[in-house]
């Protein structure tokens, strides 16, 4: 529309503003809560959890929640909540680090896709298409059942796993970037190649590679804990939620409480992430608001 | 009409270089075949040399990959390492509860996402947007394998309204709706994204100066060009799907795909897991072309445009 | 003056208006687009709201059609009274939404800018004009679509019939906007409202949409309602006129008048800054002329007259010889091209120092692609660029690059030019960055505080980011980006076209007075005649990629020989009341630069038809 509408904010927002914008909504006030409630959780495991999350048989196997075990206690007798305070220390930095791996590396390859672009991209940019087809979980399956189990590997798995969907948008953000009259008047001008990527196109495309990153920071976590689940991540007798889930698979009936705890906390890490993601990306996109 | 050709026959190529790239990865990874056979039961050489000539492994490199190709394309991919069986004969036989799963998930995901994200498109900013938004998100946050197991702990060990096992179409419900959940939530913001976009739109300033009704405002003009971002986004849909039911299969001790490849995977079956790599990368290239012809058809500006895509 | 008496002196046979807004106030939010405005229609009147961006005419427009909640405003106050068909006098302002619905497009309607984004992609015109006349008339679907046919020859598009089952896409510019007038008067609306109809057309389909409406008022007895920027246009088609500045009504009446004596200062600013074709004729050289600014409501004069003596005749400072550029379009299924665009085919032209250069033509012509092509971001299918004497082709890499100082850019769109991550200081200093042309932040600072105080801005200002300044003073800094990188040549392409018509004014005087300063050369890349007369030294006029004329300002636009160069100066709206002509209202389209692979078009030879004056196939 054409000279009718209020003014918009412009979008080079603050830090300081996008926190306090955070935090007036109560959704994504309440997931910061829990995602500080979480962390505090990884970094003082030692000091929170009252038992030693390896040790068995310091509690009634299979034993129900009480004041002792909160979240009651598994088959091997230990507790549940200390496993799942432990927990958070390989889940949370484990799908940070998947998220992160595969954000740098699709991220590079998307930028190049995109910013070299001719052959190198019309050959390249199908390829990725093609790969992106694979499903995450069958593409992370396959690149652990060649590198074999082990939490280390199921972060390079699904970080592999993951680079086609970094890739893509991101060589997107990078061809509308380049098209930005302010970039064809840099080339214009004589500025080098380099000058040009890294004044100019990079900057433009943060917010988008940062906002991915957020809003795939849910997913990422949640793959590892999949791929824990499915048996080809950490092996007993790590605390890690996904594992937990799979070792409390069989006792849904008559010990429930061994997956419905670290299942929440999964739950919790997750939703609060997304939350949190989805918040930002109205924050830095007023489009999305509705009637702006 | 030349558009929907075009794509059909693009299938061929891309096709051709998918397998291609399979068949690569394939060679690329380490480990003898012929030992991850055996799987540590010693042999002679003369069996092992024996072994090696039979799967065609002494053959240069070309030629495995002519017949590589060859030999997928009419479906026969040699002999599964545990159970000695022709591996397109194993995936037949599993495919059937797996397409079940994914086509009952992929009609509660797409329902709820359509229904949650219309609602939330129409009345963008209000406490119904707030309260759609936030399922959405909430399903697709949901671990779905934590989901499954709560949903028979709660519906199958306490209610008992559903039965945890099976094969009947009753035991389809609960997997069905884990497996639609996961999918549901991405499909709904994107639902709720494409109709705020398509009601900002000029030509929607024009109905309303034709003095036409909201509802053809909105039923007629905008959702038309709303969907179309959606239907683009099936197609990955689609392949989270299997990605999901991958899981949901293995929650719920279903007989599927999914767990033949995990099972695959981990007993090292090479040829098990080639296979279903080479069928479903075609499976879901036909799937991408069934998505572009739909495309095609609500979309006029693609079916006119006449360069290649 | 009262209304009534407006009204009166309108001449007009019903002394009860048609409309009659009184003290019409609109806000969005807590800002005040609109303020107290009055204004009245008589049946069958043409009334034209004139003024410039934030004057709120398109404010006005949507409140009438009771639009304004749908972009988030809404009435403060005041009334609009309609005279309907049948139900006698309502206030708009005050009906409620089921009500306005049944008015708008039946008894009022109205058509945008843009004809391009203004219909629904996915659906045919017959299906978009029919749905019209069923949602107001009802009948029969073969019914409606029998009235959309003929609706469709009124506003004459040929093949009409084929036309009904087309969509959007296939349609330019020029026929989209035909098949949104034929949207608008499906129902016989008894109140026509324009918003900026012809702003975004090509001046030649502009002219012929204008001729469109002026028939179809005659045949129809609509009033209408003009909004638009164009003095020419106003003068050309409304009885009155009412000017808007800011929100408030600061003039208004008969339009001779108001041309004759305008007595706002705003009013009379506005006149003074249209260009006037032709005004030019008797002098060779342009010359600048004294601008009017509006400084907190008053207006004053800025600038000298000055005769632009500044060509240097003695060697070219830019050759184009011979200059073709083809992109591939279509492609085939194994990928090799099957149809070119023919951009640009045997240009040649020579700038000289000091010289302005115009480069005039429609969209298609192939003007931008010159441009760019001189500037390297294009590279020539053959031909050959030579700057100072060296050819493009024979420079060094480096050379290359150093070219890219010499010769500068500036575009249509300043905003988007400029990284919004960036302060304006950075941007103007970053040649200086990129050929090292000084040392040390400190001294990159001294200059480009020089340079903003050069094109009239506030050196202090260096700090903030482009979004924070308005239109005309983006463009400064652009300009300031140039004289930074110490440019011989600068390409401006379309560069005022954006602008408001009072600081197209100084902008271009800016431009005139850095030229006769330091010399510089201009290659002014326009569709804007009236101002490529202000500042050109020589004009070349390009159809379909090929130099039809080129010679003086004086000869090409005082006495063009071409054809096309006398359409496209015929279709120029001209900003005097007195002067109306009537034009052909036929939808002939510029042909397509697009042909198949080895069907080139033909070469024009140019002929000299008089010293320096070359016209093609004369």
């Amino acid at each position: 529309m054409t000279d009718i509408s209020v003014p918009v904010v412009p979008t080079v927002a603050s830090k300081r503003g996008v926190f306090v914008q955070l935090m007036r909504r109560p959704t994504s006030g309440v997931a910061i809560i829990i995602l500080l409630v979480l962390v505090s959780f990884a970094v003082f495991a030692p000091w929170i959890a009252p038992f030693d999350p390896s040790r068995a048989s310091v509690g009634p196997r299979l034993g129900g929640p009480d004041a002792t075990h909160l979240f009651g206690t598994d088959l091997h007798g230990r507790d549940v909540f200390s496993r799942v305070v432990w927990g958070a220390r390989y889940s949370l930095p484990v799908g940070l680090a998947t998220l992160l791996l595969g954000l740098v590396a699709g991220g590079a390859l998307g930028v190049a896709l995109g910013y070299i672009g001719g052959r190198f991209d019309a050959v390249g940019a199908r390829v990725v298409d093609v790969l992106l087809g694979f499903p995450a979980i069958v593409m992370a399956i396959l690149v652990v059942s060649v590198l074999g189990v082990g939490l280390v590997k199921v972060v390079i798995a699904v970080a592999i796993a993951d680079i086609p969907k970094f890739a893509r948008v991101i060589r997107g953000a990078t061809i509308v970037a380049k098209q930005n009259l302010f970039v064809e008047s840099a080339v214009a001008m004589g500025a080098r190649s380099s000058r040009v990527m890294f004044l100019h196109v990079l900057p433009t495309i943060m917010p988008t590679v940062i906002l991915l990153g957020t809003l795939n920071l849910g997913g990422a976590i949640l793959s590892t804990a999949t791929l824990s689940f499915l048996g080809l991540g950490t092996q007993p007798p790590t605390p890690e939620w996904g594992t937990m889930l799979n070792d409390g698979r069989d006792y849904i009936r008559y010990a429930p409480w061994m997956m419905i705890a670290p299942g929440l906390a999964l739950f919790l890490a997750i939703i609060s992430v997304n939350l949190i993601g989805d918040r930002l990306s109205e924050i830095m996109d007023p489009r999305s608001r509705g009637r702006e | 009409m030349t558009y929907f050709v075009r794509r059909i026959l693009a299938l061929i190529p891309i096709l051709f270089l998918t397998w291609s790239a399979v068949f690569f990865v394939f060679e690329a990874i380490p480990g003898d075949p012929v030992n991850l056979m055996l799987a540590g039961v010693p042999a002679s050489e003369e069996v092992i040399a024996n072994e090696r000539a039979r799967l065609g492994l002494d053959k240069p490199l070309m030629e495995r990959y002519a017949m590589f190709l060859g030999r997928a394309a009419v479906g026969d991919l040699g002999d599964s390492f545990r159970t000695r069986a022709p591996v397109t004969e194993m995936i037949l036989e599993q495919l059937a509860p797996t397409l079940q799963l994914a086509g009952a998930g992929l009609v509660v995901g797409l329902s709820v996402g359509l229904f949650l994200g219309v609602l939330a498109g129409l009345r963008p900013n209000t406490w119904l947007d707030t309260a759609c938004t936030f399922t959405a998100l909430a399903g697709s946050s949901l671990p779905s394998f934590w989901t499954g197991m709560v949903l028979i702990y709660v519906f199958g060990s306490i209610l008992g309204w559903v039965p945890i096992v099976g094969t009947g179409l009753d035991a389809l419900i609960l997997p069905a709706i884990v497996t639609g959940l996961f999918i549901a939530g991405d499909f709904a913001r994107l639902v709720r994204t494409s109709i705020i976009d398509a009601s900002r739109q000029d030509y929607i300033r024009t109905a309303r100066a034709k003095g036409l009704p909201p509802i053809k405002i909105i039923g007629k003009h905008a959702l038309r060009n709303a969907l179309i971002p959606p239907v683009t986004m099936l197609g990955i849909s689609l392949s989270n799907l299997i990605g999901g039911a991958v899981v949901t299969e293995n929650v719920f001790a279903r007989p599927g795909l999914g767990t033949m490849l995990v099972d695959a995977v981990l007993n090292k079956d090479m040829p098990l897991v080639q296979a279903l790599v080479v069928y479903t990368t075609a499976a879901y290239l036909v799937i991408n072309l069934i998505v572009d012809i739909l495309y095609g058809l609500i979309d006029p500006r693609i079916r006119h445009a006449r360069a290649m895509t | 003056m009262t209304r009534e008496g407006a009204a009166f002196e309108a001449g007009c046979v019903e002394a009860a208006p048609l409309l009659d807004v009184e003290g019409l106030s609109v806000r969005f939010g807590v800002t005040e687009a609109v303020s107290k405005i009055d204004l009245t229609l008589s049946p069958g009147q043409t009334l034209a709201i004139v003024g410039e961006s934030g004057s709120g005419k398109s404010v006005t427009a949507l409140a009438i059609m009771g639009l304004t909640p749908f972009a988030d405003g809404h009435i403060a106050e005041g009334a609009i009274r309609f005279r309907t068909r049948d139900e006698g006098v309502i206030d708009l302002a005050t009906l409620p939404e089921p009500k306005l619905r049944r008015i708008r497009g039946s008894e009022i309607a109205m058509i945008f800018q843009e004809p391009m984004t203004a219909l629904n992609p996915v659906f045919t015109i017959a299906d978009q004009i029919t749905e019209t006349i069923l949602e107001h008339q009802g009948g029969s679907a073969r019914e409606a679509r029998a009235e959309a046919l003929r609706l469709l020859k009124k506003v004459r598009l040929p093949d009409a019939e084929a036309m009904l089952d087309r969509y959007p896409h296939q349609l330019s510019g020029g026929m989209r906007q035909r098949v949104v007038i034929a949207m608008a008067l499906s129902c016989r609306p008894r109140l026509l409202i324009a918003d900026e109809p012809t702003t975004a057309l090509d001046v030649t389909v502009q002219a012929q949409i204008m001729a469109l409406l002026a028939e179809l008022k005659e045949e129809t007895g609509a009033a209408i309602i003009f909004i638009t920027h164009d003095m020419g246009l106003v003068a050309e088609t409304a009885d009155d006129v009412v000017v808007l500045y800011e929100g408030k009504k600061v003039e208004e009446g008969r339009i001779d008048r108001l041309f004759a004596t305008p007595s706002h200062p705003y009013t009379r600013m506005l006149l003074d800054a249209v260009p006037r074709l032709g005004e030019f004729n008797d002098t060779a050289l342009p010359y600048r002329q004294p601008v009017t600014i509006m400084e907190r409501g008053v207006a004053r004069q800025v600038g000298e007259t000055q005769v632009q003596d500044t060509v240097d005749r003695a060697a070219p400072l830019l050759v184009a010889d011979k200059l073709t550029a083809r992109f591939a379009v279509k492609h085939n299924v194994i990928g090799r091209a099957t149809h070119l665009v023919h951009a640009a085919e045997g240009v040649s032209f020579a700038i000289h120092p000091g010289e302005t250069l115009a480069l005039v033509g429609e969209s298609g012509s192939g003007k931008s692609t010159i441009g760019r092509a001189i500037q390297q971001l294009v590279r020539p299918t053959s031909g050959e660029i030579s700057f100072d004497g060296q050819a493009y082709g024979a420079m060094t890499d480096s050379t290359r690059r150093a070219l890219k100082r010499d010769v500068h850019s500036i575009f249509q769109d300043p905003l988007a030019s400029l990284n919004p991550r960036r302060t304006v200081g950075d941007s103007i200093a970053e040649p200086i960055r990129i050929h090292g042309l000084l040392q040390g932040d400190a001294a990159i600072l001294d200059r480009v505080q020089g340079l903003m105080a050069e094109v009239g801005l506030v050196p202090d200002h260096h700090n903030l980011y482009p979004h924070q300044f308005s239109g005309g003073q983006r463009q400064r800094i652009c300009i300031a980006r140039a004289l930074a990188a110490e440019a011989r040549l600068i390409v401006a392409d379309e560069a005022v076209s954006a602008l408001d018509v009072s600081i197209q004014a100084q902008i271009v005087q800016l431009l005139m007075r850095l030229q006769a300063e330091q010399g510089l050369s201009y290659l002014f890349i326009s569709h804007d005649m009236a101002v490529v007369e202000k500042m050109a030294h020589r004009v070349a006029v390009m159809y379909l990629g090929q130099i039809v004329e080129i010679g003086p300002r004086q000869a090409v636009i005082g006495a063009p020989r071409h054809p096309y160069t006398q359409r496209l100066l015929a279709s120029v709206p001209v900003p005097d009341p007195a002067r109306r002509t009537t034009r052909s209202s036929d939808a002939s389209e510029v042909p397509s630069a697009m042909r198949r692979v080895g069907d080139p078009p033909v070469q024009v030879q140019l002929v000299e038809v008089a010293p320096d004056h070359f016209v093609a196939g004369a």
